[in-house]
Formats: C-alpha cells, structure tokens, sequence
C-alpha cells in the first residue's frame, strides 16, 4: 500500500516541486552522522529527542519552500482547515500566478481552506484513520516534535506499514519521504538500556538500507523548512505579531518615560 | 471624606452648575481623588491595585469583543477560537490580551496581596476590605476557570473535569452537586454554555460589585502605607492629614508611570511570548476537546497549582479536597490570625519575618510542583510546603505574640522614593 502511495507522491511531485523547491537546498548546516557520536566515553546513541526543528519563521524563502514541500508532500492527505491559500500566499509573498500554478490543487478557490479529497474510506482501510489535520500540530506538539518525527523513520517488517518512528512509535502514517531521505535501519542498544531522557528504546545508530534522492543535509533543510511552513499555518499572526510588537514595546518606552518625568515634576513639591 | 462642594471655592456656574446641582460630579471627584489623602510614602508595592483595575478594565473590553465572535457550542467553540486568531481582524491581539490578561490579573493580585501582609493592611479598622479583597479573588478564580473552558481544548475538557469533580467529594451533596454543576453526566455542550453564561454576565457583575465594594470601604478607612502608621492621628488645623498627599495629582500621575511599565511588560508577553513557553497557554489545548484522549499530564493553569499542589499532597482525594478548600479559609482568616499589636513589617521582629519567608518560598515551591507531575520526591517536597503553608496560619495567633515588635513611630519615617 505504502509504495502505492509513496509513488502517487512522486508523480505528483515532480509537476510542482521545480521552481520553489531546488535551489536553497545548498544550504545545510546539520550532519545527522554527527548526532550519532557519544560524548566522553558513554556508550554512543542517537539523541534524537534532543534534534531542535531551529527553524526561522521571519525567513521568507524558507517559509515559500516549506509551503512547496507540503503542497508536494503533505497536502494530499493532511489539511490545513484553518489556513486559506489566499492568506497563505500573501503572508508569504507568493504572486497570486505561482500559487495558481505551482501550489493550488486542481479545481480549488484561492480563497478555499485548505481541504483534502481524500476519501474516509479509503484512509481508514490504508491507514485504519483518517490523516488528521495538521493545522495546530506544531503548537500542540512543538516545532522540534514534528521535526523529529520527520526524521526518525526507521524500517519495521512488523507493521503494516514496514515503517515506524522513535517520535510516534506505531505511526500509522507510511515513511513517504523516504523517496527523498533514503531508507534507514536503526540498531537498537540491548535491552534495559536507559535512554538520554524519555525512558525510551535507545537507539544505538542508523544504518543506510537505501540512500534517498537528497543528501542527509538536503533533507535536513527540506524537513526544517516544511516545518517552518507549519509553525507558520499553526500561528499565521505571528508575522504581523512581532512585526507590530516592536513598535508597541517602543512606543511603550516612550510613554513611560514621560510618564516618569511627568511624576517626578508633580512630586516636588511632596516633602 | 465625602464631598462639599460649597466649602472651597466659588459654586459653579453653567453646565456644570447645572449638572453639580443634579449629580454630585464634583463632590464625587473631590471625596475621592483631588481630597482623598493618601499617605506620601507609598513604594512599589503600591502599583498593584491600580493595575488590578486597569487588567479588569482590559479585560472587560477585550471579552466584549471576543464574545462578539466566539461561538459556544461543543462543535463551534473550538474551531471560532481558531477564526479569531486568523480571520478576525486583529482577533490574535484581542485573544492574547485576554489570555496574558488572565494570568497578569494573578500576578498583580498576588503582589497585591502579598503587600498586604508585608504590611499589615488587612489589619483593623481594614478587615472588611480584606474580606472583600478575599471575595474578590475567589471570584476571580470561578471567573478565570471558567474562562479557560471556553476554547474548548482539551486541556480545558480534562481541567474542567478534575476541577468539577472536586465537588464531588462533598460528602453526601457530592455527587448531586456535580451533575448540578456540569448539566450533564459528564463535561459537555451543557456545561460549556452555563460556563460561557457565568463567566461572560454573571461573575464579571459579581466582580464590579465586590471592587466597588473594596474601593468604597478603602476610602473609608483610608490606605495603610508601609510603616503601618495611620496618617489621620496627625491633622494639620484643615483637618486633613499631615503626612497625606492628595490622591490626585500625586498618585494618578505616580500609577501612570507604573501603567507604563506593567504595560510594556505586558505588551513584551503579548506579542512575543504569548504562550509564555506553554505556562499561559498550554500546548494540549491547541487540540479540540475530546473525551477519548487524556492530556499526558493534567495540570491547571498555574496561577491555580499552589492550591493544586496542596491536594495531591494529601494521599486521600477527599481529605485533599478539604486541605485545598481549608488552605484558601486560611487566608481569609488572616486578620483575625494575626495578633501582632504591629502591622508592618517594618516593626515587627524575627518570628513573622522568618514565618513570612517561610510561607512566601512555600507558595512558590508548591505553585511549581503543582506543575510538574508528580514524582516522590515532588509529593514529599509537596508535602513538607504543605506542612509549611498551614503551619504559617495555625500557629500565627501564638507566635504573632511572642514576637518582639519594634517601638512604632507616630508620624511615616521614609520619604517617598
């Protein structure tokens, strides 16, 4: 069922994912080999609840990429029910022409919500539920949550899905973007060792079953910027929020400060 | 006290003429503000009360316009929440104010309370305006639970559950008195529309009732000041306080600065922290209620968990309901506790100041392990500030007395900042 899926994904992909997607993948800071390493002589395991989403949501073009990749990736199964495509492109500068072209799907209304056509039925028989909604996870989870949970895939002939995640152990979700990170294997430390935190399974490292279309830098930056993307539609406020805000606070300052010359004048006379 | 317009100056004439002889405009503003004498040497615990009415005042304002786009309704609340923050222009502003209005409404009345018994304000002749002081924060407590269920999160679902069902263990009326509260056998449509009924009419005319109250019996008694001294034994020959300055100008311009600065912190809270790390609000009310998935940790919002705390402390649920109930009785008790011949800090000796200490860090300590989930340690540690945080009240009429107080001065000593 998953590479149906995951093949239906990269059809998909291929018609959008040119413009927006391709050139800012140069950038990548993080190395996940890196984060296998131990530290002083402990035995070595990966800290992926320590992995930090480190996204920038004033950093436009990655918000314009990360919005690409879920169109690509996410939109077919995952709604976005709060967030209009309207609203989404202007908060984020998309000419109303590339949002037609590159992120609309067939037969909706800019000013639509973001809505799947995916059939009850059919996600409850490939998933056994439907997607849910994505539109507040990372305020209800985390930004770093959902970064994770993007990276940790790991194979498990055991489910149903040959998939699972150190994030959401038992995910009903298929890894659909290991076309794009590779297939991995975790070696798990042996039984009764204790993890960083969080009590749970140690994961000693990974292993590369297939190497993905991206490097692991690439992916890196393409999970960081659709997580961008979804702190964005989590709070799409909190643009205008800051932006507003420092004039406020200065204003504020001002105000203040005259205030306190105000006091200090009348207070004179109080002996 | 009280207003006469015909001693100082000329009778008015034109509109005011006309409204003085109609209204008592001028009496009013005379009696409490241009000569209502406060004493001058007010510091900065004295801010709290004014910014007490200045968050009250916002969020009156801002839940008017709330409520004009908040649908109540188990299908509706959530998702028109999530239209406000989006679609309602400035509707993130207008939910944020509220949200940190809510908890900078504790912070300041907690500091205002606190100063209270730094001081000794609540002592006589001002236990009444304690007591309505007391009222004031239950009701405040009703009014902010309430409103906290509103979203329909499902931090709220499950707070609101624990919460309600703290009544339940009344013995006998318990179980009765749930189902009462609730409308329903369990947290549903029914309870959401008799929570939004009570927090948006209801508790808000309680409150404007009960601050009346408090500030009408505040200027009778005129306010305590931090050397505990009553400034009305000193009269100069117009009969009005030596050590008291008018309250307006001086303290309306001196609270403007204090405005300014809870304003720009405040403001600081609201457009870059508003979540404040997930303390004002909390990560699992982003999802929509539901009766099927319990949050990984319930836990009340934290301006609650002092109290909380306390309960989980005690190891029977029934006993703990009453150790929380009994610890708020304590507070209202204060005055009458409280045997010291002193009242402030200032003069009072080593018992009260180290008692004091000792409450104020079990306060703290039990506002955060309410927190956090419990552990061992956390329920021993609870237990031990539990301990702490009764011991304070029940044995305050003995060591109030042995205390050695201070020789208190007749006239204020400090000047004003």
């Amino acid at each position: 069922m998953s590479t149906r899926i995951t093949r239906r994904r990269s059809g998909f992909s291929v018609r959008l994912l040119a413009p927006l997607l391709l050139a800012p993948m140069m950038l990548a800071p993080v190395a996940m080999a890196a984060e296998a390493e131990g530290h002083g002589g402990e035995p070595a395991h990966v800290n992926w609840q320590d992995w930090k989403a480190n996204n920038q949501i004033s950093d436009q073009a990655s918000l314009q990429r990360g919005a690409a990749n879920f169109a690509n990736y996410c939109a077919s199964c995952h709604s976005l029910k709060y967030l209009r495509y309207e609203r989404m492109a202007k908060d984020l500068g998309i000419p109303d022409d590339l949002l037609r072209k590159n992120l609309l799907p067939d037969g909706a209304k800019p000013t639509d919500y973001m809505m799947v056509n995916f059939p009850k039925a059919d996600a409850e028989a490939w998933f056994g539920k439907m997607p849910p909604d994505l539109s507040l996870i990372t305020r209800s989870k985390g930004s770093d949550y959902v970064y994770q949970f993007l990276k940790s895939f790991y194979v498990d002939e055991s489910t149903a899905t040959k998939s699972n995640n150190l994030a959401l152990p038992g995910a009903a979700m298929p890894a659909v973007l290991s076309e794009l990170e590779g297939v991995k294997r975790a070696v798990f430390a042996e039984q009764g060792a204790v993890g960083g935190h969080g009590g749970g399974p140690v994961v000693e490292r990974f292993e590369e079953v297939a190497a993905g279309s991206l490097s692991p830098e690439k992916y890196d930056a393409f999970v960081r910027d659709t997580v961008n993307y979804m702190s964005y539609a989590g709070e799409p406020s909190q643009l205008q929020r800051s932006a507003l805000g420092i004039w406020v606070v200065l204003f504020l300052l001002v105000f203040t400060g005259f205030a306190w010359l105000l006091k200090r004048e009348y207070w004179r006379d109080v002996h | 006290m009280g207003g006469h317009s015909s001693e100082s100056g000329p009778a008015r004439t034109g509109f005011m003429g006309w409204l003085n002889k109609r209204l008592p405009v001028d009496a009013f503003v005379k009696g409490s503000m241009t000569e209502y004498y406060a004493p001058k040497n007010f510091n900065i615990w004295y801010f709290f009360g004014s910014l007490a009415l200045l968050v009250l005042v916002m969020q009156l304002i801002t839940g008017v316009f709330l409520t004009m786009h908040y649908k109540v309704g188990e299908a509706t609340a959530f998702d028109s929440v999530e239209y406000i923050m989006r679609e309602v222009p400035y509707g993130w502003l207008l939910r944020y104010l509220h949200s940190t209005g809510a908890s900078a409404f504790f912070i300041v009345v907690y500091l205002h309370m606190f100063r209270a018994m730094l001081y000794g304000s609540y002592k006589a002749p001002r236990e009444l305006l304690w007591l309505f002081g007391m009222v004031i924060y239950l009701a405040l407590m009703a009014e902010a639970f309430m409103g906290y269920v509103l979203p329909w999160g499902n931090m709220s679902f499950w707070g609101a559950q624990v919460i309600v069902n703290l009544f339940g263990t009344i013995p006998v009326i318990g179980p009765g008195l749930v189902e009462w509260i609730r409308g329903d056998y369990g947290i549903a449509d029914a309870t959401l529309n008799r929570f939004f009924s009570l927090h948006v009419v209801a508790v808000p005319l309680v409150l404007l009732l009960l601050v009346a109250l408090h500030l009408v019996s505040l200027h009778e008694t005129g306010s305590n000041n931090p050397d505990g001294v009553e400034i009305k034994d000193n009269k100069d020959a117009k009969g009005n306080p030596v050590d008291g300055i008018a309250f307006h100008p001086y303290y309306t311009v001196k609270d403007v600065f204090g405005v300014g600065v809870f304003l720009t912190l405040f403001c600081i809270v609201v457009f870059f922290m508003p979540t404040f790390g997930g303390i004002f609000l909390e990560k699992p009310n982003f999802e929509v209620a539901n009766a099927m998935s319990t949050p990984d940790h319930i836990a009340p919002v934290w301006y609650f968990t002092p109290f909380y705390a306390i309960l989980r402390a005690v190891p029977d649920q029934q006993l703990g309901a009453l150790a929380m109930a009994l610890s708020l009785v304590c507070l209202v008790l204060l005055p009458w506790l409280d045997r010291s011949p002193v009242r402030s800090i200032r003069y009072r000796g080593w018992m009260w100041k180290t008692a004091l200490t000792l409450f104020v860090i079990s306060f703290v300590m039990l506002g955060y392990l309410g927190l956090m989930p419990p552990s061992p340690l956390y329920t021993t540690l609870a237990r031990i500030c539990s301990v702490v945080y009764f011991a304070f009240f029940v044995l305050m009429p003995i060591y109030t007395r042995l205390d050695p107080v201070k020789p208190v001065p007749t006239r204020l000593t400090s000047d004003h900042e």
